[in-house]
């Protein structure tokens, strides 16, 4: 079978030709797989889009028309009155537009075993989670005769973080520049390190020290551990992957962001795109709608292009387009106007947009063919 | 663990090699295109820069689709 395949291989898209093996199963015979095979190399090359085919439209319409029937509401998580997420039609302007800021930024930590059994699951929520000085401080009071600030540590919370007033000293002596500390029997005692002691001074001191962040990964500010599937999953609010990823009990090749610059940052312009295909199929799966994955790709791939993820606006792949008319039709009409004329460009109309514009045949389907015709002058 | 290693590993990132020269140019005269048409990837890429690749190297990626099972595309190596 293997050799009657073997021309066909290279017609056919993998996926393609597994599937239709499978199909087939082991005893079918050579003449057979042939036959079979130039079928459905010619049904391939059939259902092919032809050359000429707006994709670009058809796939904004495909994804456009959905979208109107999409919600306008982000989905509460139950139980967690903080952590939401954005959902719906507002997600999918968030990723297209290719946003830097993110309404609901957040994370889905994996867990290497036997975290991922659930084992400490509490703790190692906890640890990712951000912390910072006032979440363990009982009371932060001024001692204001020595210029000193003084803080008593809640023991259950420090306990509860897997923490010891010994390892927050030394946490503390990093990350407070600036700042001696000092354990003086239950209260930890900050003092400047350059003698500015009026009361001001200090007291902005004080709450520049609550901000300190004591344990955990900057930016992650909620937690939330959940069952998915048969494995423990950590969802967070805030995104650091690149810090995340580094941790040594998270699984660093499943853990994902829903922040596409991150990905981008930290994962390079292939998984930025794959994650832009992901995060608005997620969306419209969740509405229970339908929409054929390879639109999703075709607008992935635009955005990728040009080795960084750019939106779907007039500051993204709009700027990419060659023709002045194309561009002025989308957004802010004068700006365009004005730099081409700066700049003396040239629009040598070979897009749609400035054909339309111009009352000519676009270039589209039919369209994209020009006659040429040779003279044969001798005869 | 660096960082470029992790970012190999990850189930978001396909496939990256480098093509040679030869295997370049081919590419080029099937498509009869000028490098500078195909889609680009940043020389710092995180997926990239073990590769050691130069400018106007053509990466081959091999992507995973769920429609076509394995799908081939390549960017060029740009840096603006």
């Amino acid at each position: 079978m293997a050799d009657a395949l073997k021309e066909y291989e290279a017609l056919l898209p993998s996926g393609l030709v597994s599937r239709m093996v499978e199909e087939l199963g082991d005893k079918a015979s050579d003449s057979k797989v042939k036959s079979v095979f130039k079928r459905l190399v010619d049904e391939y090359e059939r259902m092919k889009v032809h050359a000429g085919e707006s994709v670009g439209i058809v796939a904004a319409e495909s994804i456009g028309e959905p979208g109107t029937q999409m919600t306008l509401n982000t989905f509460h998580f139950a139980g967690v009155a903080e952590m939401n997420i954005t959902m719906g039609l507002p997600r999918i302007i968030e990723v297209l537009d290719g946003r830097k800021t993110l309404a609901t930024p957040m994370m889905d930590i994996y867990l290497k075993r036997p975290y991922s059994q659930g084992q400490d699951i509490k703790k190692i929520a906890l640890s990712v989670k951000e912390t910072r000085l006032k979440d363990v401080a009982a009371e932060i009071s001024l001692n204001l005769a020595d210029a000193r600030i003084d803080v008593a540590v809640d023991d259950a919370r420090l306990s509860e973080l897997g923490m010891t007033k010994q390892g927050l000293v030394s946490v503390l002596k990093k990350e407070a520049k600036g700042l001696s500390v000092e354990l003086r029997k239950e209260l930890l005692c900050f003092k400047a390190k350059n003698k500015e002691e009026n009361v001001n001074e200090v007291f902005k001191l004080k709450e520049k020290l609550k901000e300190v962040v004591i344990k955990g990964i900057k930016g992650v500010y909620q937690v939330l551990p959940v069952k998915r599937g048969s494995e423990f999953v950590i969802i967070t609010a805030g995104t650091n992957l690149k810090k995340v990823l580094s941790l040594p009990f998270v699984d660093d090749t499943r853990t994902v962001s829903n922040d596409i610059f991150e990905i981008e940052a930290v994962l390079g312009i292939e998984a930025a795109r794959q994650a832009v295909i992901n995060e608005v199929f997620k969306v419209i799966e969740n509405q229970g709608l339908n929409v054929d994955i390879r639109h999703l790709m075709l607008v992935a791939d635009t955005m990728s292009a040009a080795g960084r993820i750019q939106g779907i606006t007039r500051y993204g792949v709009v700027k990419n387009k060659a023709s002045v008319l194309a561009k002025a039709s989308f957004e802010t009409p004068i700006k365009y106007f004005i730099e081409a004329s700066l700049y003396g460009e040239v629009d040598k109309l070979t897009s749609v947009v400035e054909n339309v514009m111009l009352n000519q045949p676009v270039p589209v389907g039919t369209g994209m063919l020009k006659l040429v015709a040779k003279h044969d002058e001798g005869k | 663990m660096s960082k470029a290693a992790d970012s190999v590993r990850h189930v978001l990132v396909p496939k990256h090699v480098k093509l040679s020269d030869s295997e370049k140019e081919a590419l080029l005269k099937r498509y009869s295109i000028a490098v500078e048409a195909l889609p680009k990837i940043m020389k710092d890429d995180a997926a990239v820069v073990d590769l050691s690749a130069k400018l106007g190297d053509v990466i081959k990626i091999v992507r995973h689709s769920p429609t076509a099972g394995e799908a081939v595309f390549y960017r060029v190596v740009s840096n603006a």
